[in-house]
């Protein structure tokens, strides 16, 4: 088999090929051919592996003799992939794939060196290089390396584009000129050392910091999958940027976002940070399969802790085993099964969230429940002094339960409502039980208002009356408002031909004062504040009696209540059960409500005679309708509203709750999530890694969390290292951010990322140590400003010979202009907002169809990272400059550069309102003439004079635009109306206008979106 | 013609202001296909023949009944109202019909043939059948998803998994664009009188992991017709041009302290913008075509409807836009599947018929692949006693134009429509035959993502449906 093999001359003497000399090394140089030639079919994947031959084990190759160590001539490798035959040649010919010369050349000159293998180099623990004291490490491997290939450090940046530089990254805010005077005349050596911790100080740090790790997690304030409906994350958002600022350790940021809820110290902050096992996408589609939607979700979770902690993409484990990395598919549900306990619908609405309140909110809450657990324990005082007017209750309570025998309970063939936001259904029993419709709710559709239509066949002839009974069922109350009451507004009593019955009088068991019975009739259906309410009698069975004018003189084949509940804020009846009589005229409310029949059974046994159960039963019963107690009930009420509104109004957050009760998870082959053939997987780590001694118990997302932040685990630490690297220098030190697997690219300085690996977990996972370092270094203040030579030598800047400019990110694009334009509100968190989107861009989304609100007043002028996240309809301003829409963990942002950036900029009101303040600021803020205002413009904007040249072709554009405007003030009008802040008072219309212009020119510049 | 005159001079006066002939040298580096750019190359491009030029892709949105358009079965409504015979069903992906009887539900319109070959299909839509011998159906397609959202994924990108390229940014990566002053990737949508309209995310015309610059860009019916193109009130076009020319100036002279290579892309960017603010206008004013045109799509100028956007991208195709897809909705027929296909034909059929001739009476028939095709069909089994649920099994599809034979049927269902039996193809070869015709290998053309080659055909293999191609 095996054939001789002649190397063919020409191949060493190209040019450029001195290998020969060099010691081939397995990671850096053989594994990514192998890799991306031969692993699909001599890989990990066991499935999909010819000629049982694996060429990632040197065991396993060897036993199949592929080569032979030391002799590339007897080896079958080198022949292979030189054959010319096609049933021979590797890779095969329909592979498309080829090895080049050189590839060929270098496997070669690995099978003669030895064909020595190394482990992954990811998979190995990162190991830390010494570096002389008082060096900073950054700059010790930097040079080093530069040094090995001749080439040489930048020289410093100056000041004024350190200070943009620093802020850019570290806020991604400009400075203001200020500032920036301050530093640049700063002549303390140690001015930028102390700038850099001020700037570390600044609570818009965490920020910034916030944005990329939101990528990382795909924070989104929508669920992503059809109608892409909106869900409570966002104190989770401000648990990211407090995490920053506060300098949590990475490991305890770990933990609480992966196993929040089961930490031994588990409080409300740990909880918000486990939000993070909630951001995935869901659907509220209907005719969704559970099944499909559980596997999607498990799969969702395993990618997410692949992308971000691990860098490893896992997601083509769903169907298969890794074809190029030891991931299988095994390790990929088991991790998912980590996971399993997590408490969540599969389908449908997400439930509302934990409740999260600051500390004066927490207090304001406790306030409000000990006032109502004061209130309500008066309540339960006994009260001796209630003994006779107990008496009297009983009375007519017995009263009223005997005449009851001359009513008759109707049983209605239909019940709807007009609005939709209740919903009523009819029970064995005949009553009609009202519920507030969850998801007009949760789209904020349900005004807390309907009307209720409720349809009976075949009222008698010589019906005197009706009866509408508001029962306490399963609730805490008889009404559906917070305070569990309602108001009932208006009656009518409608035939089938609409015409209607009248009502002579409405009296009730009880009434609240200033909402009596009798304003049910008084043909006012759709004031808030007119109706009948039960305020301070909800605690029992309350009736409307209703006596007709007429009896009914023929037989009423179809008769419609329709009863109007126009307060708001859903005081709507729970349950209701109609009656009718015959009982003849005055048809009256007995004094007290009809006692349920097991009160009725109490009070029918003698005084002396009760146990004390009875007694005290009966006590209880009294209280809720003993006048004596009115005022004490409505206050109880009262207290319950505020204490529900408070609820209501409180910020939430979907949160991780472990149920005990976990789904099954199967390895489903293929994918396939109807398949339930295959084998059933506890949470498991990933095998090829080094792992802690295995425990008895089953593991827990506690247990993951923790080994990923555990020194055996190689990954994390480099992962997030590498990620901190593009922030500051544009490109990682691993080129692809989410897979520093086989088919990533091995570091390009590997004992720097390894360095900086260790000394973030040696610093104790600090990440502003990390930051400060990096920032700190000779390498990172290096100017941007490229030599062709240096181009020449590295085109991407991978050995950071230099620094590298480049475009701002799309939420900084944005701050930057609002910043510079001094409309910025920097308040810190709170609720997502809505800045000004093109009408009808949400036009395509449905269930339900949807408009968007601009925000008015403040919330307009918030940073870009506070923008509502709609996934299927990212805001298309942040969509221009690459902001992710957050479906899929993000590592890395594209950079791109297109006309809709253009577009954006100079037509967007955002930037055109900008400008317009922008300019007003320049015209009231700087008193000198147009040249003065120019300079000071250009300080506002890039913090550096205008040349002469720069001055002469502004105040040719100025003076053009003035003139134009003076000439058609109503177009200067015009573009002085965009967006809704207020100009100042008795500027000169034209010469604004014209100074808008200006303004947008500037926030148009290269060099003002572009952080160098 | 006025407009586009006037606007070529604002142009000239534009670059002559900026200064000669550098606007257009950065502009023409902007265009050219991505094969070329950075001197990186697309594999597995033009290494075919090119039949297609570009293609229009119109997207019935909510899944079409086959049994109410192309795919005839007398079978079926021979079986109307009995149980679905269970060796078919059982143990199958169903969506709301899951764990309800399932009955047979007859097809609810009358078929008729047409063409040359007697090919049937549903009487409501004479007008396709008037152009039939340009038809090319596939009666045997089947797709993945059963949802709509994932199945829409899968149909635009291969995969269910968000994040990857829908098939325009592919196509418009491999191949770049042709027109001077537009997007290469275009989307129009249109609703339904219907009411089933069903939403549709950005996402389905994203460039996923290829660079934006190749991402679907939607022409608007309201509104601006490209998000943020007028200027802003009180800006002329005049202001605007010299406000860029500015900026361009400034920008090239910081150039000349930082090198930096995107100074120049930022530059042409804005060019092509401005160039953008006078060419989209233009190119949505379907005004221009006469009444004789538009009567012929059977459209108003600013009626938003799916015909007046097969006008948009015969406008569209005629200016070199590579990938122009449409989206109708309202195809969601769980109930009422005879009234809603009754008006969804109304809708449709004149204006695909139109859209085929028109092309063909101007010579871009030959190198334009028009594709109709839903996301998914729809169950022979009845949902609620007048409609169908979601179905992957089975699904007609039609091809027209660009070397694609007229007037044939390819594949088949069975008998009650269930499940494609005969040549049984799939969303992957679709994608698969779509590239061929354009000229790229299918299963060469891909795009590094997370270290893998990704490719817009997927990993399981697909194949050119060779069969139908002339």
């Amino acid at each position: 088999m095996i054939q001789t093999y002649a190397v063919v001359a020409a191949v060493l003497i190209l040019p450029g090929f001195s290998l020969a000399a060099e010691r081939i090394e397995f990671n850096r140089d053989v594994r990514p051919i192998l890799s991306n030639n031969c692993f699909v079919c001599h890989g990990p994947d066991k499935n999909n592996r010819q000629a049982e031959l694996r060429l990632d084990i040197r065991h396993d190759a060897l036993t199949k003799q592929a080569f032979v160590p030391g002799d590339s001539q007897q080896s079958e490798l080198i022949v292979r992939i030189h054959s010319e035959q096609a049933d021979q040649q590797m890779p095969p010919p329909d592979s498309n794939k080829q090895l080049t010369v050189r590839e060929r050349e270098i496997l070669k000159l690995w099978i003669e060196q030895g064909a020595e293998y190394q482990a992954h180099w990811s998979y190995e623990k990162p190991i830390k290089a010494t570096i002389p004291v008082g060096q900073n490490g950054v700059d010790v491997l930097v040079r080093k390396q530069l040094d090995e290939r001749g080439l040489q450090p930048s020289s410093s940046t100056d000041r004024r584009t350190l200070i943009r530089r620093l802020y850019a990254d570290l806020l991604g805010l400009p400075p203001n000129p200020r500032e920036v005077t301050q530093f640049t005349d700063d002549p303390d050596p140690t001015a930028y050392a102390r700038l850099v911790e001020r700037t570390l100080e600044s609570p818009h740090y965490g920020e910034r910091m916030a944005i990329h790790w939101l990528d990382v997690v795909r924070f989104a304030d929508t669920i992503g999958y059809h109608s892409d409906n909106p869900r409570n994350v966002w104190p989770y958002r401000d648990w990211v940027i407090q995490a920053f600022n506060e300098n949590k350790r990475f490991d305890r940021f770990t933990l609480e976002q992966i196993a929040g809820d089961l930490l031994p110290d588990a409080n409300q902050q740990t909880r918000v940070g486990s939000a993070f096992n909630r951001l995935l996408l869901s659907t509220e589609e209907g005719g969704a399969q559970a099944k499909d939607y559980e596997q999607r979700m498990l799969t969702d979770r395993v990618r997410a802790i692949g992308t971000a902690w691990l860098g490893q993409t896992t997601g083509c484990c769903q169907c298969h085993d890794h074809k190029f990395d030891p991931f299988t598919m095994r390790d990929f549900y088991s991790l998912g099964a980590f996971f399993a306990d997590i408490k969540e619908p599969i389908l449908g609405r997400r439930e509302d969230g934990m409740m999260v309140l600051k500390v004066e909110d927490e207090k304001k809450r406790v306030e409000i429940v000990s006032r109502l657990a004061q209130l309500q324990s008066q309540f339960d005082q006994p009260r001796p002094d209630l003994v006779e007017s107990q008496y009297q209750w009983e009375r007519a309570a017995i009263d009223a339960y005997k005449t009851n025998q001359s009513w008759k309970v109707i049983r209605p063939v239909d019940a709807t409502t007009q609005k939709r936001n209740i919903n009523l259904s009819v029970s064995a029993e005949s009553i009609v039980e009202a519920g507030i419709d969850a998801k007009r709710n949760v789209r904020q559709q349900n005004d807390g208002t309907d009307v209720y239509s409720i349809t009976f066949k075949n009222i008698d002839q010589g019906v005197t009356g009706f009866r509408i009974e508001s029962l306490k069922g399963k609730g805490a109350g008889i009404g559906l408002s917070a305070a569990n009451s309602f108001v009932l507004s208006e009656i009518n009593l409608s035939r089938s031909d609409d015409s209607q019955i009248r009502i002579r009088s409405a009296s009730a068991t009880f009434e609240q004062s200033s909402f009596p019975a009798s304003t049910t009739i008084d043909q006012i259906a759709d004031r808030p504040d007119n109706g009948w309410s039960v305020l301070g009698g909800t605690g029992a069975d309350q009736g409307l009696y209703l006596e007709l004018a007429e009896p009914i003189g023929s037989p009423v084949a179809s008769l419609t209540f329709i009863l109007h509940f126009s307060a708001g804020e859903n005081q709507e009846i729970a349950n209701l059960r109609f009656s009718s009589t015959t009982l003849p005229s005055p048809i009256r409310a007995p004094r007290a409500a009809i006692p349920t029949k097991k009160v009725f059974g109490y009070l029918q046994v003698p005084v002396d005679g009760r146990s004390p159960d009875q007694i005290k039963e009966l006590e209880v019963a009294f209280k809720q309708v003993a006048p004596d107690l009115n005022e004490l009930r409505e206050q109880i009420s009262r207290v319950e509203k505020e204490k529900a509104d408070f609820d209501l109004g409180a910020p939430k957050c979907l949160v991780s709750v472990s149920d005990s009760n976990k789904r099954t998870v199967r390895i489903l082959p293929r994918g396939n999530w109807m398949d339930e053939s295959g084998e059933i997987v506890k949470p498991a780590l990933p095998h090829f890694l080094l792992l802690p001694t295995p425990e008895e118990r089953e593991l827990t997302r506690l247990d993951l969390a923790q080994w990923l932040v555990s020194r055996d685990n190689p990954l994390t630490a480099r992962t997030v290292m590498n990620r901190l690297w593009k922030q500051l220098f544009g490109i990682g030190l691993s080129k692809v951010l989410d897979d520093l697997g086989a088919q990533g690219e091995p570091p390009v300085n590997a004992a720097l990322l390894d360095w900086l690996a260790c000394e973030f977990m040696d610093s104790g996972w600090d990440m502003k140590h990390m930051v400060r370092t990096i920032v700190n270094s000779a390498t990172y203040q290096q100017s941007s400003v490229a030599s062709a030579a240096q181009i020449a030598a590295d085109p991407q800047n991978r050995h950071v010979a230099r620094q590298s400019p480049f475009r701002l990110d799309a939420e900084l694009v944005r701050d930057n202009a609002l910043a510079i334009s001094g409309l910025l509100v920097r308040q810190i968190g709170g609720p997502s907002v809505k800045p000004y989107q093109p009408e009808g861009y949400w036009e395509n989304l449905n269930f339900p169809q949807r408009t968007y609100p601009n925000d008015t007043g403040q919330s307009q002028y918030r940073r870009g990272l506070y923008t509502w996240w709609q996934r299927s309809f990212m805001h298309p301003s942040l969509l221009a400059f690459d902001a992710p829409n957050r479906e899929e963990c993000c590592a890395e942002r594209n950079r791109s550069n297109i006309p809709q950036q253009a577009l954006v900029l100079l037509n967007d009101p955002t930037y055109v309102e900008a400008a317009r303040v922008f300019a007003a600021r320049v015209l009231v803020d700087c008193s000198g003439d147009d040249t003065a205002r120019i300079k000071w413009a250009w300080q506002q904007a890039l913090q550096r004079a205008p040349t002469d040249d720069e001055i002469r072709t502004i105040d040719a554009v100025l003076k053009q635009r003035l003139a134009e405007y003076r000439s058609l003030p109503s177009a200067a009008n015009e573009i002085l109306r965009v967006g809704y802040a207020a100009s100042p008072p008795g500027l000169d219309s034209a010469q604004h206008a014209a100074w808008t212009h200006v303004a947008r020119i500037l926030l148009n510049l290269h060099e003002t979106v572009t952080r160098s | 013609m006025e407009a586009r005159t006037q606007d070529k001079l604002t142009r000239q006066a534009f670059l002559g202001n900026v200064s000669q002939g550098l606007g257009s040298l950065a502009l023409a580096t902007l265009l050219r296909p991505s094969s070329v750019i950075g001197g990186e190359t697309v594999s597995g491009v033009t290494s075919l023949p090119q039949k297609a030029k570009r293609v229009i892709w119109l997207t019935m949105a909510g899944g079409p009944s086959q049994l109410e358009t192309f795919d005839p079965k007398p079978k079926l409504a021979e079986m109307h109202g009995q149980p679905m015979p269970e060796s078919l069903t059982k143990g199958q992906q169903i969506a709301q019909l899951q764990g309800k009887p399932l009955t047979c539900f007859g097809p609810q319109h009358p078929f008729a043939k047409f063409g040359k070959n007697a090919i049937e299909i549903c009487s409501l839509f004479p007008m396709i059948g008037s152009v039939i011998d340009d038809i090319c159906f596939i009666r045997s397609m089947t797709t993945d998803a059963i949802n709509h959202d994932p199945a829409h994924m899968f149909m635009n990108t291969g995969s269910q998994i968000a994040g990857r390229p829908s098939m325009g940014a592919w196509i418009t990566y491999g191949l770049g664009s042709e027109a001077e002053d537009l997007p290469g990737f275009v989307v129009l949508t249109s609703l339904g009188k219907g009411g089933q309209n069903q939403p549709i995310a950005a996402r389905q015309w994203s460039s996923g992991f290829l660079p934006s610059r190749f991402q679907g860009v939607q022409l608007r019916g309201k509104g601006d017709p490209v998000l943020y193109l007028n200027n802003p009130p009180g800006v002329t076009r005049q202001q605007q041009g010299g406000d860029v020319a500015v900026i361009t100036a400034l920008n090239r002279r910081h150039d000349q302290i930082v090198h930096d290579p995107e100074i120049a892309t930022r530059i042409a960017q804005y060019e092509m913008a401005f160039q953008m603010q006078a060419s989209v206008p233009e190119l949505v004013d379907i005004n221009r075509e006469g009444t004789a045109t538009l009567e012929r799509y059977g459209c108003q100028p600013g009626d938003g409807s799916f015909a007046a956007n097969c006008l948009l991208a015969r406008r569209l195709a005629e200016r070199g836009v590579r990938f122009i897809q449409l989206y109708h909705k309202d195809w969601d027929h769980h109930g009422g599947v005879k009234e809603g296909v009754e008006l969804k034909a109304k809708e449709i059929d004149r204006a695909c018929m139109a859209l085929i001739t028109d092309l063909k009476q101007r010579g871009m028939f030959d190198s334009t692949l028009v594709v109709w095709a839903g996301e998914f069909g729809r169950t022979p089994m009845s949902q609620g006693g007048s409609g169908r649920d979601h179905h992957n099994k089975a699904m007609t599809v039609w091809l027209s134009g660009a070397g694609v034979q007229g007037g044939i049927a390819h594949g088949a269902s069975d008998e009650l429509g269930y499940a494609a039996v005969e040549k049984v193809t799939t969303v992957h070869d679709l994608h698969a035959t779509m590239l061929h015709q354009l000229g790229i290998r299918h299963d060469a053309f891909s795009f590094k993502f997370q270290g893998l080659d990704a490719r817009l055909t997927g990993v399981e293999g697909a194949k050119v449906i060779s069969e139908i191609l002339a």
